[in-house]
């Protein structure tokens, strides 16, 4: 079976999947006593003719069942609604899930860079004091709530000031060149990616570790050294590649992981991501947004998991699909 | 049992964890007994008063009794702040095992006998206080009585119901396995953070703090189950197939009675370990919850609520104690994962080498 027909077929089994999320989703917040519309009731710049829309648009004097296939169609159309704010949820959304995949691949992509070679130099120099101290500071990095780490690291940046407390960009981000903006985005990402790769980075190492343990006491491994090759061409060539494979699958799970993870740390930096948005939209009951941004960050999950299982497919021959 | 302590025993570190473990059991279970003030303690003409430090050398290098100062309020007009000054006129002598206020131990006995108990008129706050002046330290403990068991409640929901799902599933198979399938997949597709403050913010807000305990141990819960009940199909899946269980079936067994008596006792040691690997997971989703207030809600100490005063970035810089609950759950959950690792060395023959 060739690679493309499994995608598209993975595809067609992602729809019943988001079609139960929806309607979980759906009747969990319809189960709340709140009215979908009271918020904006309040906000005297939403004129009445936009309620009076909104109110047929989500058909609320039409019984549930008929409201979850309303909605439905229009999410289908990419129609979402409106916010509190009297903006559209869909523009709101499209520049928060850019964000919070920058912040997202920022921290795969560093906690994959720091974790792999320290996870092979953990189990090369297995017991060593090198490799329980690795342990130490990952057990440390698992137990430290993300959000106490994250308010330690804004203290620390108010009181050396070598970075920003908080936010996306600076103030004249408006007036600076091309250059300056990449430079000042990657200056505010810095925290938050720091708190997020601490806190994946000891899984990934630990799994590292534990791997290529297992392989490094596998026959053909002895049969490597028997036949008198260096131990650094063992490890590179013979064992890494071999060890690789469930990391990949791991790739799946820590996109999840960050999903949720990140939301709280976003919170405490104030970084504009989904995480924040989502939070925001539960405090003000905002029903629109919270209902996209479930079924945004529940399809991202998805297509996250969809991507490890092609890139372990694409890197083990073993893999049958 | 014994022998499983004694292997723990061996290893120091994973012994040190054990040992601040139950340290910390120890102290919320006689929260009482180690507070100063009553858990809903509270003076807010003292908000935000520096910990009472505790002196055992006196100005004159001599070895005192232990010792505290009173503070003084004042209004500070030229930075429009409130400051606190020690007045170092009088000293109060701390006391030990002596009389606080009243409570009931374990519900049952009445008494007031306190580990440390304040100087009449002095405003002892060995930690501070907080924006209501509840005293940090008192609380500490009675939010440690939350935040340390609401995880082991949570799992005691969610592991039988995600063992006995998993296992219904894995066993009848076919349509019926799909469907269930489905079902936890569906769970587990949305980012479970997302889906645990949704649960949340939908609860009333004017229940009894202990509904609301109850609820948010609920909602735990249910989001933790439906990966776990994956796990346990899977091994259900290569169970069935054993012979036992296929002599079982021809002996006529109920479905019921092989799944509940057969089947998943033997993936007994599994949940073990996943229960105590699962427990820090529980904890930080409490205390992360509590933190931006949808979980425990005051007048209740959690550690996570209490840390709600850390938002505020003028806490973090001038009154750095309102951080303490930050450590302790730190120690909580590291302690779970080490402790964890050492059991799922014990109970997996896979790890032993």
């Amino acid at each position: 079976m060739s690679i493309w027909v499994y995608i598209i077929r993975r595809f067609l089994g992602a729809i019943p999947i988001l079609f139960m999320v929806s309607l979980i989703s759906f009747f969990l917040i319809r189960l709340s006593p709140v009215d979908p519309l009271a918020q904006m009731k309040l906000n005297p710049a939403i004129s009445t003719e936009t309620i009076e829309k909104e109110k047929i648009r989500l058909g609320l004097d039409k019984p549930v069942i008929v409201q979850y296939f309303i909605w439905a169609k229009n999410f289908i159309s990419g129609n979402m609604g409106y916010c509190t704010d009297n903006t559209k949820v869909s523009t709101k959304i499209k520049g928060r899930i850019l964000n919070t995949l920058l912040l997202s691949f920022a921290v795969i992509f560093a906690s994959w860079l720091i974790a792999i070679p320290l996870g092979i130099l953990a189990a090369v120099y297995y017991n060593s004091f090198f490799d329980r101290f690795l342990t130490l500071i990952s057990s440390i990095g698992m137990a430290i709530p993300s959000f106490f780490f994250a308010i330690l690291m804004l203290l620390f940046a108010q009181h050396t000031g070598w970075f920003p407390v908080g936010g996306l960009t600076s103030i004249n981000f408006s007036e600076m060149n091309f250059v300056h903006k990449v430079l000042d985005i990657l200056w505010h990402l810095f925290l938050p990616v720091f708190v997020l790769t601490t806190i994946s980075l000891s899984s990934l190492m630990r799994q590292m570790r534990a791997n290529l343990l297992d392989i490094l006491s596998a026959e053909y491994i002895k049969f490597a050294y028997a036949k008198g090759l260096t131990k650094s061409k063992i490890i590179l060539k013979h064992a890494l590649r071999n060890a690789i494979n469930p990391i990949i699958t791991l790739l799946g799970f820590e996109f999840a992981g960050l999903l949720s993870g990140a939301a709280l740390t976003e919170y405490v930096f104030q970084y504009p991501g989904l995480g924040k948005l989502i939070l925001e939209a539960v405090m003000q009951s905002d029903i629109n947004l919270v209902m996209a941004s479930l079924m945004i960050g529940a399809i991202m999950l998805i297509s996250g998991n969809l991507i490890a299982d092609i890139l372990l497919k694409l890197t083990d021959p073993r893999v049958r699909i | 049992m014994l022998k499983f302590l004694d292997k723990i025993r061996h290893d120091k570190i994973p012994f040190v964890a054990l040992i601040v473990l139950i340290f910390m059991y120890l102290l919320i279970l006689f929260a009482d007994f180690f507070a100063v003030y009553p858990a809903n303690y509270s003076n807010r003409k003292l908000a935000y008063q520096p910990p009472s430090n505790l002196y055992v050398i006196t100005p004159e290098n001599k070895f005192a009794f232990p010792y505290t100062y009173n503070f003084e309020k004042s209004f500070n007009e030229n930075t429009l702040s409130i400051e606190y000054k020690q007045i170092r006129d009088k000293k109060y002598k701390i006391k030990f095992f002596s009389n606080g206020y009243e409570y009931k131990l374990f519900g049952l006995f009445k008494t007031n006998l306190h580990l440390i108990s304040k100087p009449d008129d002095c405003n002892l706050f060995l930690l501070g206080t907080d924006i209501n002046g509840h005293d940090v330290y008192s609380r500490l403990f009675f939010g440690g009585r939350i935040s340390l068991t609401i995880g082991f409640l949570a799992l005691l929901i969610s592991f039988p119901i995600g063992a006995l799902y998993g296992g219904i599933s894995g066993y009848i198979g076919g349509r019926v396995d799909k469907i269930l399938m489905r079902i936890a997949e569906a769970i587990m597709s949305v980012p479970s953070f997302y889906l645990l403050i949704i649960l949340a913010s939908i609860l009333p807000s004017n229940m009894s703090s202990i509904q609301r305990f109850a609820l948010i141990t609920a909602i735990l819960a249910f989001i933790g189950w439906a990966g776990f009940s994956r796990v346990i199909r899977g091994m259900v899946l290569s169970l069935k197939n054993q012979e036992y269980v296929k002599a079982i079936e021809t002996i006529g067994a109920s479905r019921r009675r092989i799944i509940l008596k057969h089947i998943l006792p033997q993936t007994s040691s599994y949940i073990v370990i996943a229960i105590t690997l699962s427990v820090p997971s529980y904890i930080l989703a409490e205390s992360g919850l509590s933190f931006l207030g949808l979980g425990i809600q005051l007048p209740d100490a959690s550690w996570g609520n209490m840390l709600r005063e850390a938002q505020e970035f003028a806490n973090i810089i001038y009154r750095p104690w309102l951080l303490m609950p930050g450590f302790l759950i730190f120690i909580a959950v590291l302690s779970f994962n080490v402790l964890g690792d050492k059991i799922r060395d014990i109970l997996d023959p896979k790890t032993l080498k």
